[in-house]
């Protein structure tokens, strides 16, 4: 964060308000943005919550229909659409935007405006989708959109090709900001090998959206064309070719698997070991197998199309790579595992949502490996089979630990922790909901209940009714134990219990600065010599090996005097992110309806907003004033003090 | 300052008697399910089922391992009542344990991979004296042409026992039909593993059944609004019953007597008058001549199939009167939108009456 101007001049000022509407919308605050997406993502997995409810209420029965087929159909597409990248990619997205800069000793990502530029783009890519329903219907060709179908005008998926652009022009910028953060921002000291799993777990999903997003954006380009404006990239009565989009959209979908699921793996490696009170079990090869999934995730995305025209020599080869990216992720589980292994396990909310992860995610990885049996993958694609493997790779698994890492980072952002009594209560009806929703679905595929049916057929039979019951139910238990979180979340944000600093004596660097985060995170940038710094700031070994804490104050490498900035430089807030990001809304309307007149206006927009943003002024004097927000030396020494 | 929320002691048992729950309930699976993907009723069935059985005690065994490790973790090394509050020892890793469950896991997965392999090219390859059926697939109903015979139907599919059947499947006509196609999946659980119809290209799969009887299965791939209302039948006859089903259905249709209200039915199939489409410019009886289908189901034996409407609907009087009158009420479809399905022709009482007798007697 440097600056060699101190005086340039734009079309309009800069804001200064920090607090307030105003602060929040014009915020570069990694923390503030972190929150915004938080919030957001509640929002959106409110609304997926009950589309998926009207999905159980309509199969609860046999031969039942109380919505349409043609509602129906936009319910479980939306479903999708949004669980996907509304609330698990967004989610990961939250906490990326709080806690890497502050697990790196950092004091805001490496682009901060484009930092908000992401949220913004988030926010309307959502607005815009679900504007759909109010626009001629929402689109109902499934979250993988499929052509010929979704180039069909009556499939409205067009809204969801620009919808997931905008998304993805937005997560592509976060990608780049996050990488570039980590690669660069890293406090003194802090070698590749001393970060927190968390953090090397961001980077590979960060580099992942980076190859895999442009992928799609090529995809749903072509969509767009084909649906909109008439080109035949699809169209097999032309010469197009339907199957070129299945390879395109798996390309980038498999990797977005893994996009969903690594960031709750680097949230459970963090809190299995502060709860175990043990270090992470083979932290390299946790490291290295992340990085291995990251890699093969780029080389497995055809068995999503064993069933389609692909023959049997394709068949093979991706059955084989499927098949071996089940070894890293099984050194993974093992890993945790042993970190609980001959530790001193706290039983915490946190730490319960992350056993839940481990185990859960186990059975979606085992089934998971049944889909490489390709000759069987023919009897379970597109069956409730897959609906049930899938869930428990991102509800059992991803959910999981994002909702661990919302248990155990809510003293981080608030200063309070949550109810553990209404967490516990959240925990077991959320497990025991899970299973009953998602564990039938294995059997009700089995048996013969194909997945996005509007109706379930009576002649599949009663055992299959049985289990369709039982994830209706499942689903009435879940609904009620979110209820549950949402409630605690509200009341522990109002008037949760005090948390401390350090509340669950914990191992990395954001737990190093008091709680709730200052605003300028950390008044010393910290000078990191360990891997799990802070834990070795707190614990040494005495004489006999034994493991003690460091009396307050006594580390003679860490006398918080010696650490002090002179200079703390924060960004500035800007209107400009929330100004460009808006002319994605009539860009996006002129490409779905084929109009050129909001077309041009959005780009023209966008390309005005990108100018305002180039010749903004920096906030007046912002860069020589000398520090003040820099506290006295004695809160200095109360926060680093353990 | 410190503090820690005080450490509770969790049991994980509900995890247990869940997995053992689910365990029953997976035993307990069979009963009336007439779409079973577990109950083999041919060759090509059978071979996936054998590959999966042994894959699935394996991950059974594994499941319970990890779980095992799980539950013993957390009972075992659960912080006790009586702790005195010191650090347990600081294990890092242990360069042995990783190479074991690096090595076991991709040795386990090699011995699964070579038969599975082997699996794909067995079930793939074109069978020996082979049956070949046409499989078209339309929004929202499958179509079958038999190349040997020259037969057309729809929904309900005919085939002899004990023989292998190929179907060589596409997705829409593009030559006769205002569906340009998209892509299903023919999936008969009991006789074989799904495989998709593309349209523009061919697929092939196939199906052999070894016993006489009605095989249920649907369109797996989602195909638009009536993707549930896409099923599929398959008959398998023992050789002396196909060959009379053939025999059949390679006789044309007869024109009925004059003066009867069959006749007049016939009559409005080919003209219905008022600007309206008549049945005639998608459907057709054959009487003579070649066989030219439309873009909708052939109906020159149309009562020799059970059901219709993409097999959701019994084959009765009741049921095709409604059918005529509001098409949409039946099966939803998109005539009105994009000139997929059945169009509503606004039929007077009197012309239901008469087209109503006219396909019942299409036998």
């Amino acid at each position: 964060m440097s600056s060699t101007t101190t005086e340039r001049t734009g079309y309009a000022g800069r804001p200064r308000q920090r607090d307030g509407f105003m602060g929040w919308i014009t915020t570069t605050d990694h923390k503030k943005i972190g929150i915004m997406y938080f919030v957001t993502v509640l929002v959106f997995f409110t609304l997926g919550g009950l589309e998926s409810g009207f999905i159980r209420w309509q199969l609860g029965q046999a031969e039942q229909s109380v919505l349409s087929e043609e509602v129906y159909n936009q319910f479980f597409t939306m479903h999708g659409i949004t669980m996907v990248f509304l609330v698990v990619m967004p989610l990961s997205a939250a906490f990326f935007n709080y806690l890497i800069p502050l697990m790196i000793g950092a004091r805001d990502v490496a682009f901060p405006r484009l930092n908000a530029f992401s949220y913004w783009g988030y926010l309307f890519g959502g607005l815009f989708l679900y504007s759909s329903f109010a626009l001629g219907g929402a689109p109902n060709g499934s979250w993988v959109g499929y052509a010929p179908l979704s180039t069909d005008a009556v499939s409205n998926m067009a809204f969801y090709a620009v919808g997931i652009n905008i998304l993805g022009v937005s997560s592509l910028a976060a990608a780049i900001n996050f990488i570039v953060t980590i690669l660069n921002m890293r406090a003194p000291g802090m070698t590749f090998m001393r970060m927190p799993v968390f953090i090397w777990m961001a980077l590979v999903t960060n580099f992942l959206l980076l190859f895999a997003l442009p992928i799609i954006a090529v995809a749903l380009f072509m969509l767009n064309l084909d649906a909109v404006f008439g080109t035949q990239f699809f169209e097999p009565a032309t010469g197009g070719d339907p199957i070129l989009y299945q390879h395109l959209f798996w390309l980038f979908g498999h990797p977005e698997v893994y996009i969903m699921i690594l960031p709750a793996m680097g949230i459970i490696s963090e809190i299995l070991p502060v709860n175990s009170r043990k270090p992470l079990f083979g932290y390299a090869a946790v490291v290295f197998a992340g990085a291995a999934i990251g890699f093969i995730g780029f080389g497995v995305w055809a068995h999503h199309m064993f069933t389609s025209a692909i023959g049997p020599v394709a068949r093979s080869a991706f059955a084989l790579s499927t098949m071996f990216i089940a070894v890293p992720t099984g050194i993974k589980i093992f890993n945790w595992v042993f970190t609980m292994w001959g530790g001193k396990l706290r039983f915490n909310t946190p730490m319960l949502f992350s056993i839940g992860f481990v185990s859960m995610f186990t059975i979606g990885g085992l089934s998971g490996v049944t889909h490489a049996i390709v000759p069987h993958n023919a009897q379970q694609h597109d069956t409730y089979y897959v609906v049930a493997h899938f869930h428990y790779v991102l509800f059992g698994g991803a959910l999981f630990g994002l909702i661990a890492g919302i248990y155990f980072w809510f003293p981080k952002v608030t200063g309070k922790l949550m109810d553990e009594k209404l967490g516990k209560l959240h925990f077991w009806t959320w497990l025991l909901g899970f299973n009953l929703t998602f564990g039938p679905m294995h059997m009700s595929g089995l048996l013969g209940q194909p997945r996005r049916t509007a109706v379930l057929p009576g002649e599949l039979g009663s055992t299959v009714e049985l289990y369709n019951l039982l994830s209706s139910v499942g689903y009435l238990v879940l609904f009620g134990s979110a209820l549950v979180f949402l409630y605690n979340l509200i009341r522990s944000v109002k008037r949760g219990e005090a948390s401390g600093d350090d509340p669950w004596d914990a191992r990395t660097l954001e737990w190093i600065t008091p709680s709730p985060t200052p605003y300028e995170n950390f008044h010393a940038i910290p000078t990191v010599t360990h891997r799990d710094e802070f834990w070795h700031r707190k614990y040494a070994e005495d004489e006999a090996g034994r493991v003690v804490p460091v009396p307050a104050g006594a580390s003679e490498d860490h006398d918080p005097a010696a650490e002090h900035d002179e200079h703390i430089h924060m960004p500035d807030p800007s209107y400009w992110p929330l100004v460009q990001t808006l002319g994605f809304l009539p860009f996006g309307y002129g490409l779905v309806f084929g109009n050129f007149w909001l077309i041009g206006l959005g780009l023209v927009w966008l390309v005005v907003g990108m100018y305002g943003w180039i010749i903004e002024p920096l906030a007046e004097g912002d860069d020589d004033d000398p520090d003040d927000h820099a506290p006295s030396s004695g809160a200095r020494a109360a926060a680093s003090a353990h | 300052m410190r503090e820690h929320p005080p450490a509770r002691r969790s049991r994980r048992t509900p995890v247990l008697v869940g997995a053992l729950g689910s365990a029953a309930l997976v035993l307990a699976a069979c009963g009336d399910a007439e779409q079973n993907a577990l109950d083999p009723a041919g060759p090509f069935s059978q071979a996936p089922q054998d590959l999966i059985i042994p894959v699935a005690w394996i991950a059974l065994a594994v499941f319970i391992f990890v779980q095992g490790l799980i539950i013993f973790s957390v009972v075992r090394f659960r912080t006790r009542k009586d702790d005195d509050g010191s650090l347990p020892k600081q294990i890092h890793g242990n360069t042995r344990a990783e190479i074991v469950w690096t090595v076991v896991p991709a040795v386990i997965l090699a011995a699964i991979a070579v038969p599975t392999v082997q699996g794909i090219f067995e079930v793939s390859g074109e069978p020996d004296d082979a049956l070949t059926v046409e499989v078209i697939g339309h929004r929202w109903w499958f179509e079958y042409y038999y190349p040997d015979y020259d037969i057309y139907t729809a929904n309900e599919m005919a085939i002899p026992v004990g023989t292998p059947v190929r179907l060589e499947m596409t997705a829409a006509d593009l030559q006769r039909s205002a569906d340009l196609g998209v892509i299903h999946s023919f999936w008969v659980p009991r006789l074989a593993g799904k495989q998709d119809l593309v349209p523009g290209q061919t697929t092939f799969l196939n199906v052999q059944a070894d016993e006489p009887g009605r095989y249920l299965g649907q369109c797996a791939e989602y195909c638009g609004l009536s993707h549930a209302n896409m099923r599929i039948r398959v008959e398998a006859y023992d050789d002396a019953d196909f060959e009379s089903w053939v025999a059949a259905q390679t006789t044309p249709a007869t024109a009925p007597a004059d003066g009867t209200l069959e006749a007049q039915g016939r009559e409005l199939f080919h003209e219905l008058g008022d600007g309206r489409l008549a049945c005639a410019s998608c459907h057709q009886v054959w009487e003579d001549g070649a066989r030219s289908p439309g873009q909708g189901p052939d109906l020159t034996h149309l009562m020799s199939r059970e059901e219709f409407a993409g097999a959701i609907h019994d084959m009765t009087e009741e049921n095709l009167r409604q059918w005529l009158a509001d098409p949409n009420s039946m099966k939803p479809m998109q005539y009105e939108v994009n000139g997929i399905g059945m169009p509503n022709l606004d039929l007077s009482d009197d012309e239901l009456d008469a087209l109503v007798a006219y396909m019942l007697s299409l036998e």
